[in-house]
């Protein structure tokens, strides 16, 4: 027994074999993916970037109720509304402080008719802490930039609802 | 005038040895950390440049633009002393290193001893370094830098006795003639071994990398410093792990000698071949940091100084008495 730890120790035995392992798995693939250029699969349930809704027609979805400002653990989200000269409620300030958000979802789950959800885009870092306090346009604007995969991703959670 | 056109031929040949030492210097962390990454089967670096070969170049500018912070309670001149020394040492052992017949800067007959010295003197830059930061984990990192260097120099030192006795010369270019007719890693074949691991000890790379054990030490020596100077360190150490891999490819591996001494190997120049040996000693370098885990302190002590020095003393005179017993040593 002794004699066998000596020979293992002086051929450097476990050592050898631990660069062995070490080249096999060299030639594997690789585990990781080539993130800018690659992306994983992303959850339709994903809470990411926010965006605000429009119907197919061009009219903004948010009535104004106020659920999502209310139901906010963070109290990130700011809401005016007001009248609009055609009688309908609409907002007239709708602010998000993405630096207080804690991407729990909750505004998306309030939400009676759709309007805020919460995309897969979580590429938007910036570069001063302004361009984070997210207003109306700006959210109005991620709506209908990621319209077709937002509508896709509600469709497809449905049934689990 | 003569003097003049003399002193620019010095300071071309220079230039031609130092600009593709440095470049390759920045090819081997690239190299290095691809190996690493692809042991833990990740990608490594490969966005900057094709297969990012210039991730290097584009470290290097950051940290040229990076601000130098001198800590108010360090040795300023001292401090800023230690990188460019450590720096320059690595770089001006280059200097007898052949990279084939007649290829070399300065053809000194005392080449090793020269190397020898020279990377004695490394540690140097490191004690300065730790000491002039005037902080905890710098000055605990130097000195158990300064420790491990002195120890397993005396190991590399007896491991080239070795060579030096089937050699008869000190001439870095005289040992690669010398092993025309068999590569020194054959007979010497444990001296080979003990020669890498002593200098991954050396070059203070896992698992001996004592010193900046992130661990315990934050960086070890490297703690305070930062942008260029940092850089500088960076530059010296792989120009060092470079320097001791040509070194264990010119004493064991036959220098810039072609495996076969065949009609198409000849032909491919030399400096090609001692290349081709320093990487594949550099992938085994940049293997075993990817394989083993950190010496502690005292195994690293005992490792030196109770196995490695008794070792390599009794493979010396085994080598010794062979060589004389079948009347094989070298006339001087």
């Amino acid at each position: 027994m002794k004699i066998t730890r000596f020979l293992k120790t002086i051929f450097m035995v476990d050592f050898v074999t631990g660069l062995l392992i070490a080249l096999r798995e060299m030639f594997k693939t690789k585990k990781t993916i080539n993130y800018p250029f690659e992306k994983g699969k992303i959850s339709p349930r994903f809470r990411g970037e926010h965006a605000l809704r429009r119907y197919p027609n061009g009219e903004e979805r948010c009535i104004a109720c106020k659920l999502c400002e209310a139901v906010c653990p963070a109290q990130a989200i700011t809401i005016e509304s007001a009248e609009r000269s055609d009688g309908s409620r609409k907002t007239t300030r709708y602010d998000i402080d993405m630096m207080k958000c804690i991407y729990c979802g909750l505004c998306e789950e309030s939400c009676p008719v759709d309007a805020i959800v919460q995309g897969p885009n979580f590429e938007f870092s910036t570069e001063t802490r302004e361009e984070l306090y997210y207003t109306k346009e700006k959210l109005l604007d991620n709506g209908d930039r990621w319209e077709n995969i937002l509508a896709a991703n509600i469709k497809s959670d449905n049934p689990y609802r | 005038m003569e003097y003049l056109n003399l002193v620019f031929e010095e300071v071309y040949k220079i230039l031609f040895l130092l600009v593709p030492v440095l470049v390759s210097v920045a090819m081997i962390v690239w190299l290095d950390r691809r190996v690493w990454a692809f042991v833990q089967k990740r990608q490594g670096p490969n966005v900057v440049g094709p297969f990012g070969l210039l991730q290097s170049l584009a470290d290097a500018l950051k940290y040229i633009f990076k601000e130098i912070i001198i800590p108010a309670s360090s040795n300023k001149i001292i401090f800023i002393l230690a990188p460019i020394i450590t720096m320059t040492l690595a770089l001006i052992a280059w200097a007898v290193i052949p990279f084939g017949e007649d290829q070399v800067l300065a053809d000194i007959n005392v080449g090793i001893l020269y190397i020898f010295a020279v990377s004695s003197l490394g540690v140097y830059g490191i004690i300065m370094g730790g000491w002039a930061s005037n902080s905890k984990y710098p000055f605990l990192g130097s000195i158990r830098s300064a420790a491990q260097m002195v120890s397993y120099e005396v190991s590399i030192g007896i491991i080239i006795i070795n060579v030096l006795l089937c050699v008869g010369s000190l001439n870095l270019s005289d040992i690669v003639l010398a092993q025309q007719k068999i590569w020194f890693i054959i007979p010497l074949f444990p001296m080979f071994v003990i020669f890498f691991i002593s200098a991954l000890a050396e070059t203070n790379r896992p698992p001996f990398d004592l010193p900046e054990a992130e661990a315990e030490l934050v960086a070890g020596y490297q703690t305070e410093y930062s942008g260029m100077m940092y850089a500088m360190f960076w530059l010296g150490e792989y120009a060092n792990i470079l320097l001791m891999c040509s070194l264990g490819s010119i004493l064991f591996l036959g220098g810039w000698l072609s495996p076969i001494d065949l009609y198409p190997f000849n032909l491919v120049p030399g400096a090609i071949w001692l290349i081709l040996k320093i990487l594949f000693l550099f992938i085994l370098f940049a293997l075993v940091k990817a394989v083993v885990p950190r010496y502690r302190y005292d195994q690293l002590m005992r490792l030196g100084w109770k196995i490695f020095l008794p070792f390599s003393l009794t493979y010396v005179v085994l080598t010794a008495s062979y060589l004389f017993y079948f009347n094989l040593l070298p006339t001087l």
